[in-house]
């Protein structure tokens, strides 16, 4: 198993590590957020990101991608989780092109991915329902009505779903709650006259939407994949993405502890470098050491996906697992150890405890992975 | 064919043909020395073989007497050793702790001199470090090495010297330099055991019975030939030497679970969980609370081996790496932890000391639990390790 980066992959990081500080640093997301901006991210700055291949990444080539793995977009997403930058990269490039990858037919392949590789299409997946992760609890219906289907429902905690062009929606065509079997997906145009959506103003000032379905009509042809078993594609695609988002967070970590630790050789108190203190050097080799373990999680699970390992599932719940457990310690002690000036906003140290709370919810925090984990384990 | 596919069935070849069947099996590892035991005759055919061969230190240079292996040659032998269950033809602390240090600072002449023992296992080595009042504060260490013609005459006190009493060498830090700052008078030196002026005594440790002893040198002598990496600059070797050993026992870490590889989908942690405190309906383990627990400390052991593997990827052969105080922090953490767990899945039944109403295994735990403890101490505490990273890796002021 490859747990370092290849040469092309590191090369494709430091483009982007490169690219970010230039163009889209935490300057860029605060003038984001000040600025109340609608889509709640750079059209302009996305373009560019197309523009270097970063929506192709894991689209195959027959439709314009690069297919160049998850070993390339994660390192991506690790740089852009230390910038806190706002785009589609995860809603589009990741939750996106999987889904059509791995559900969709040619038709709809031939229709969707070119679009979302050059950057003109941006996508959605409408799947929670509840406050905590939970892929099987599906309500919204879609009912078969001669050629076309009737879909009802609502969702919520979807990202990027009020400014998406393309809304893939995780619906029920038979069985009861929690039934794995049974759900279907659909692809639903944004501009649909009876889909409401709202958008959620989160702590991290990241789009978020819940979306109310009422009578929304699709035609068959919009059925993604095979119908009442979608569920073994979504926890396919839902693997990805968690690998990708503790990617992000792998970066968030490592950028709130970079941060910290320069402010512990720079700050005095008491006539000497706080950094000197052994009540915080033994708390930052901690912070260190959860921090390599969640890269190795991270890298193997990333290597999983890339060489379709029979045991994805597993490293994928080990790797969200340890970047919950490790951000969310990483966030809280950056604060701390910043003092006052860490509860203000004018310290980017916030930022990065703001964002890491909501990537923990996103697909399931540290215990949903333990106990999957242990269940894939059988125990 | 390429080179490392012929050499996978040369070397499969070669221990068809040589590792005698009672070593295909498990069992005790012979320690070597000058009066060696073997618990079967073939241990020693087995030991005399891969000492010839230099596979007891593979990747040691040729000249030395090791196997001259390169680190993907090595891969394969010790995948192929495993793949017929064979043995590892000799324990040492020549292997895993002196040797490297010698290969790294010994002069020529001591090189030839000892690493080719230390590859046949005709020498027991032990290693004296720690002092009564020099625990965490090695280098304020003060047994004795006076210059006297061409020999040093040492006096003083080692403790935690595992095996001394058994051992036929010992390498050992002294104090040469009483006059300079306590780091820069410090010698490294290899000294007989088998002479009047050193003695020892065994430790009995809250687990029982354990190889640590204390030993006792007055007037006891070593020629001067035999300091390695020069007159007062023992502290450099020592640091490196310690991170070897740091190596070696963060391992440890990996005992009884995750090895990275995943390869064994239930652990013996949540088996010995279903066996204590059963499985509900659906085989999950019966207390939820503990289940959660085993599960966490199952995929940080995997997260853990991984980080091991990745720091092999990152680091060249034989070169410790600025991790290893890292791994040994918390591959020893993490051990603890383990057996804390086994007892609170095994209850009452991991609390036997001796005797009867108890299985075998059951009393072991308890033992191995109580000798855990001892795991965050030895070769550099936990606190320790955590001012090493502090310094060393994250550059924290002093």
């Amino acid at each position: 198993m490859a747990l370092i980066l290849n040469e092309e992959q590191q090369s494709l990081k430091d483009i982007a590590r490169d690219f970010l500080e230039k163009n889209a640093p935490i300057t860029h997301f605060r003038e984001i957020r000040d600025t109340a901006n609608e889509t709640g991210y750079s059209q302009e700055l996305w373009k560019e990101m197309s523009e270097l291949g970063w929506a192709g990444i894991l689209v195959s080539e027959d439709y314009g991608g690069f297919d160049f793995g998850m070993m390339g977009m994660g390192g991506i997403l690790e740089e852009t989780g230390k910038t806190l930058t706002p785009s589609p990269l995860f809603s589009t490039a990741v939750l996106g092109a999987s889904l059509l990858e791995m559900a969709g037919d040619d038709t709809q392949k031939s229709n969707y991915l070119p679009r979302l590789v050059s950057g003109e299409l941006t996508t959605a997946f409408a799947l929670e329902e509840g406050s905590h992760h939970n892929p099987t609890n599906i309500t919204t219906s879609a009912k078969k009505d001669r050629d076309n289907f009737v879909i009802n429902g609502k969702k919520t905690f979807v990202i990027d779903g009020h400014s998406a062009d393309l809304i893939i929606v995780a619906a029920r065509t038979k069985g009861d709650e929690d039934d794995p079997n049974g759900i279907s997906l659909f692809c639903v145009d944004s501009n649909n006259k009876n889909l409401k959506v709202i958008k959620q103003s989160m702590v991290d000032s990241r789009n978020c939407a819940e979306i109310e379905l009422k009578n929304v009509t699709v035609s068959k042809n919009d059925l993604l994949g095979d119908l009442h078993n979608a569920y073994s594609v979504i926890e396919n695609v839902l693997d990805v993405a968690r690998v990708a988002i503790a990617a992000e967070m792998l970066g968030n970590s490592s950028k709130a502890f970079e941060i910290t630790l320069d402010y512990l050789k720079e700050r005095k108190q008491f006539g000497v470098l706080i950094g000197s203190f052994q009540a915080l050097k033994h708390r930052a080799a901690e912070m260190y050491s959860e921090i390599e373990l969640t890269k190795s999680a991270v890298v193997s699970a990333m290597n999983a996906i890339d060489e379709k390992s029979n045991d994805t599932a597993r490293l994928s719940s080990l790797c969200k697992f340890k970047a919950c457990e490790t951000s969310h310690l990483v966030s809280n002690e950056s604060v701390q150890m910043h003092g006052g000036v860490g509860v203000t906003d004018e310290y980017d140290v916030g930022l990065f405890l703001k964002r890491s709370r909501v990537a923990e919810q996103v697909f399931g925090n540290a215990d949903y992975h333990v106990d999957r984990y242990a269940t894939l384990s059988e125990y | 064919m390429t080179d490392l596919q012929t050499f996978r069935e040369e070397t499969r070849n070669w221990l068809e043909a040589n590792c005698p069947p009672e070593m295909r099996k498990p069992g005790d590892v012979c320690w070597g020395g000058r009066n060696p035991q073997f618990s079967h005759p073939d241990q020693e055919i087995w030991l005399e073989r891969m000492g010839d061969k230099g596979w007891t230190c593979p990747t040691w240079p040729s000249e030395y007497g090791g196997g001259g292996l390169s680190k993907e040659e090595n891969k394969i032998l010790q995948e192929e050793m495993s793949a017929i269950g064979a043995r590892s033809p000799l324990g040492s602390f020549g292997i895993w702790m002196l040797g490297p240090a010698l290969l790294e600072f010994a002069t020529e002449e001591q090189k030839k001199e000892h690493l080719p023992g230390i590859v046949k296992g005709k020498y027991w080595w032990c290693q004296g470090y720690s002092e009564p009042g020099s625990g965490s504060d090695l280098a304020s260490l003060s047994t004795k090495a006076i210059e006297d013609g061409d020999n040093y005459v040492i006096n003083g006190q080692k403790i935690w010297t595992s095996y001394a009493d058994r051992a036929d060498k010992i390498f050992c830090l002294v104090r040469t330099g009483p006059q300079e700052p306590k780091h820069d008078g410090i010698s490294f030196l290899l000294i007989d055991m088998d002479q009047p002026g050193v003695t020892t005594r065994p430790i009995t440790l809250i687990s029982g019975k354990s190889p640590f002893c204390e030993t006792f040198f007055d007037d006891a002598t070593a020629p001067k030939k035999d300091l390695v990496g020069g007159l007062n600059k023992g502290w450099t070797v020592a640091k490196r030497l310690l991170e070897h050993e740091r190596t070696m026992i963060s391992n440890m870490g990996l005992a009884g679970g995750g090895d990275g590889s995943g390869s064994k989908k239930m652990s013996g942690l949540a088996k010995v969980s279903k066996q204590y405190v059963g499985e509900d309906a659906d085989k999950k383990i019966a207390n939820p609370s503990l289940r959660s627990k085993v599960a966490k400390h199952e995929m940080n052991s995997r997260a853990f081996g991984l980080t091991l593997q990745r720091i092999g990827e990152e680091t060249k052969v034989g070169a410790p790496s600025p991790a290893a105080a890292m791994s040994k922090y918390y591959g020893t953490e993490h051990n603890k932890l383990r057996y804390e767990l086994l007892l609170e899945a095994m209850g009452s039944k991991a609390l036997g000391w001796e005797g009867e109403g108890f299985t075998p295994e059951e009393l072991a735990i308890t033992r191995d639990w109580l000798r855990t403890k001892a795991n965050s101490i030895e070769g550099g505490t936990s606190e320790v390790q955590l001012n090493v990273i502090s310094k060393r890796v994250l550059g924290l002021p002093d």
